[in-house]
């Protein structure tokens, strides 16, 4: 049997939007997985400690603000720095089409948006977290 | 209302009625329930309610227990006020869109602020990196306050600001600006959120913990009594409490419990209840259930009214009314078929008018993809103006009353909202419970619930689980210029430069002192304000005394 998945769920940002982080919280400890969840405004820097700390498989942030052109690229830039190129970083916000696609180019492995069901996410981190691992043993 | 025997023969008749209906073919929906979860019967009829007591539980508008109306006259005596929440970018932007909603025929202005001033920090913190602007307009110091009002008197217009852990220094500043202009502070008539508690429950806009928190609420509240007697000082709220994923009877009930809690506090403080509670009023959301959410806004007035009368003893009867402002609901919107926003919006702003609203916040269809735009916006606010000219809802008060759904719904509510009273009062009170979790906890279980509903497909969201299409979203999106933090920086760097420093550093060492005692903080953070001190040096020179707050994360 494969290893449980291990996912770190932070808010960063300044607002306390947290109903959503919190519905996925749950239906990832339902579908198995752990979690663990670190709490709002956590800056950058924080989250990408915990994650490493934690040794995660992804890490989900939730932005609300309108602040993800600025947040998910330094989330992003600080983890490759601490050496969590294997953990899958995504995310889910109020965020329009083209900025998603900006965001997946420059490596945010998913965005989900408004309306998404929580068992699409949990099947998507499944798969992408295998995948993630077949790379590594790969490479 | 009706007499025994016909009763009891009508529950005998009924028993046969729902015996035919139970062999019929009935639609495969697995269940029949509102939006907050619970079952509704196929029918409700004389037997579902108890109207013996009608005079003591419904009764007359503008008349105890208020079950009907605050006001005698209802609508057409005074029509609600569309009070269209905005505010973006930069107080300049946000003051040319308050002259386009005052021409288009708003009358009263609702002001939003970024994060990083309803969090009590400056444009120029590095917690405010990419908050600027973002979600409302950033204020930093009394410059912004008067640029966002420049050319609006003050005395002609009810001012809304949602803003909580600093309210004290916004309204402050406020006042000040309005001097400035000539404008006494006896003259000025508006409402501050000012409901810290829901922020611990819901929203987390948080600064200090809950005790200081309340301190600086009843502060204002006294200075608010003898200088802006016409204020609103708290709109205690159950918007956030139900956007984060309540039940229309958490939201009632956790709402009214903050508001006892800010009544006791206030007692506790040794003001009158007489003077202060006229001018606590209320928020609720307006969500897709229709007659749930018409019995909520019954059910509130009523427990209100008793709860001001016969345990705090206000004497005063307007003192017993609760008046609310409503917001349709934003958690019922979706990004999917944005246009459908549009008619959710209507259905809960009508449920809103019916509920008896003072005040209405009318959601624009794109709001699930961005800040609104200003076509959005405008058709948001004529969606108020055709219920009130053509529908002909305002015609005559509470027309839903005896409806005998509506009214075993009001009862049901307002069961509900006891009980949870009782289980707050076990619980060892609102600052307890906040504490530990326990309402934080509640609404996580609510918001799964709900999450899991739609995705079992019990609940049909259009769009979202049914009706589903492939579609390009065109409705023109607006787009905050990244460029108006540099400018808003910029603004704060001059500000701080042509002030009187001394000056500045002397309010804010007072302000500091005066936390430590017993003095009225809001007099103040006033004195810190009128010289141009910044919202963050304000909310750092109570910081030392009051401390920082810090939830524990839970799911």
């Amino acid at each position: 049997m494969a290893d449980k998945i291990r996912v770190l769920l932070a808010k960063p940002g300044l607002d306390g939007h947290d109903r959503g982080i919190k519905v996925i919280a749950a239906a990832f400890r339902d579908a198995g997985f752990e979690v663990i969840y670190t709490g709002l405004r956590q800056t950058p820097d924080q989250i990408v400690t915990a994650a490493i700390q934690e040794d995660v498989d992804a890490v989900g942030v939730s932005i609300l603000s309108g602040a993800h052109m600025t947040l998910f690229p330094a989330i992003l830039k600080r983890l490759r720095e601490a050496g969590g190129d294997d953990i899958l970083l995504f995310g889910g916000g109020i965020i329009p089409d083209e900025e998603i696609a900006e965001l997946e180019k420059v490596g945010i492995a998913r965005i989900f948006t408004p309306g998404a069901a929580t068992t699409d996410i949990v099947d998507w981190l499944r798969e992408a977290v295998k995948n993630n691992k077949s790379d590594e043993k790969i490479m | 209302m009706f007499d025994k025997t016909f009763l009891e023969n009508l529950k005998e008749y009924r028993k046969k009625w729902d015996a035919d209906v139970a062999k019929m073919p009935q639609d495969a929906r697995p269940r029949y329930m509102t939006v907050s979860g619970d079952d509704v019967n196929i029918l409700y009829g004389p037997e579902s309610v108890n109207m013996d007591k009608y005079l003591d539980k419904i009764g007359f508008p503008g008349e105890f227990p208020y079950t009907r109306g605050v006001h005698k006259t209802m609508y057409r005596g005074k029509m609600w006020t569309m009070r269209q929440f905005s505010g973006m970018g930069t107080p300049k932007q946000t003051n040319e869109r308050y002259h386009y909603l005052l021409k288009e025929g708003t009358n009263g202005l609702s002001v939003a602020f970024d994060l990083p001033t309803l969090m009590g920090y400056d444009s120029d913190s590095d917690r405010s990196l990419g908050e600027v602007g973002k979600c409302g307009v950033a204020v930093d110091t009394l410059a912004d306050m008067e640029t966002i009002f420049d050319g609006i008197d003050t005395s002609k217009i009810s001012t809304s600001m949602t803003i909580n852990a600093p309210a004290s220094i916004l309204l402050a500043m406020y006042i000040a600006l309005s001097e400035n202009k000539g404008v006494s502070s006896h003259k000025l008539r508006g409402t501050l959120q000012n409901d810290i508690l829901k922020e611990y429950i819901a929203q987390k806009e948080w600064i200090y913990p809950p005790e200081p928190s309340i301190r600086l609420i009843t502060d204002m509240m006294a200075f608010c009594s003898e200088h802006v007697p016409m204020w609103n000082t708290i709109s205690i709220s159950g918007y956030h409490i139900r956007e984060a994923g309540a039940t229309a009877a958490q939201e009632l009930a956790f709402t009214l419990a903050d508001g006892f809690q800010y009544v006791e506090s206030a007692m506790a403080a040794g003001q009158d209840i007489d003077v202060f509670s006229k001018r606590l009023s209320f928020f609720f959301n307006a969500h897709q259930d229709f007659f749930e959410e018409i019995a909520k806004y019954r059910a509130a007035r009523r427990i209100w009214a008793k709860r001001m009368r016969y345990k705090y003893g206000a004497k005063q009867e307007r003192n017993w009314l609760l008046r609310f402002h409503t917001q349709t609901a934003g958690c019922s919107l979706t990004a999917q078929q944005p246009e459908n926003n549009l008619m959710r919006t209507a259905f809960e702003a009508l449920s809103g008018v019916l509920g008896g609203t003072q005040s209405l916040h009318t959601n624009s269809m794109d709001e699930t993809l961005a800040l609104p735009s200003e076509k959005a916006v405008l058709l948001a606010l004529r969606t108020q103006q055709i219920i009130m000219n053509e529908t002909g809802v305002t015609n005559t008060i509470d027309p839903l009353a005896g409806s005998y759904y509506v009214e075993y719904l009001t009862d049901k509510i307002e069961a509900e909202a006891e009980e949870y009273f009782d289980e707050i009062e076990r619980r060892g009170g609102v600052l307890k419970c906040i504490e530990e979790g326990y309402f934080q906890r509640e609404l996580a279980k609510s918001a799964y619930r709900y999450q899991k509903e739609i995705e079992r497909g019990e609940r049909i969201i259009v769009g979202v689980n049914g009706y589903v299409m492939d579609e390009d979203i065109d409705i023109p999106i607006l787009k905050i210029d990244e460029g108006i933090a540099e400018e808003q920086i910029s603004n704060l760097k001059k500000t701080k430069e042509t002030r009187d420093n001394d000056k500045a550093k002397r309010t804010l060492a007072e302000l500091t002192e005066c936390a430590r005692g017993t003095g009225n903080t809001m007099k103040a953070i006033l004195e810190c304000v009128r010289v141009y001190a910044t919202e963050e040096e304000i909310c750092d020179a109570m910081r030392p005394v009051f401390g920082e707050y810090n939830e524990p994360p839970m799911f």
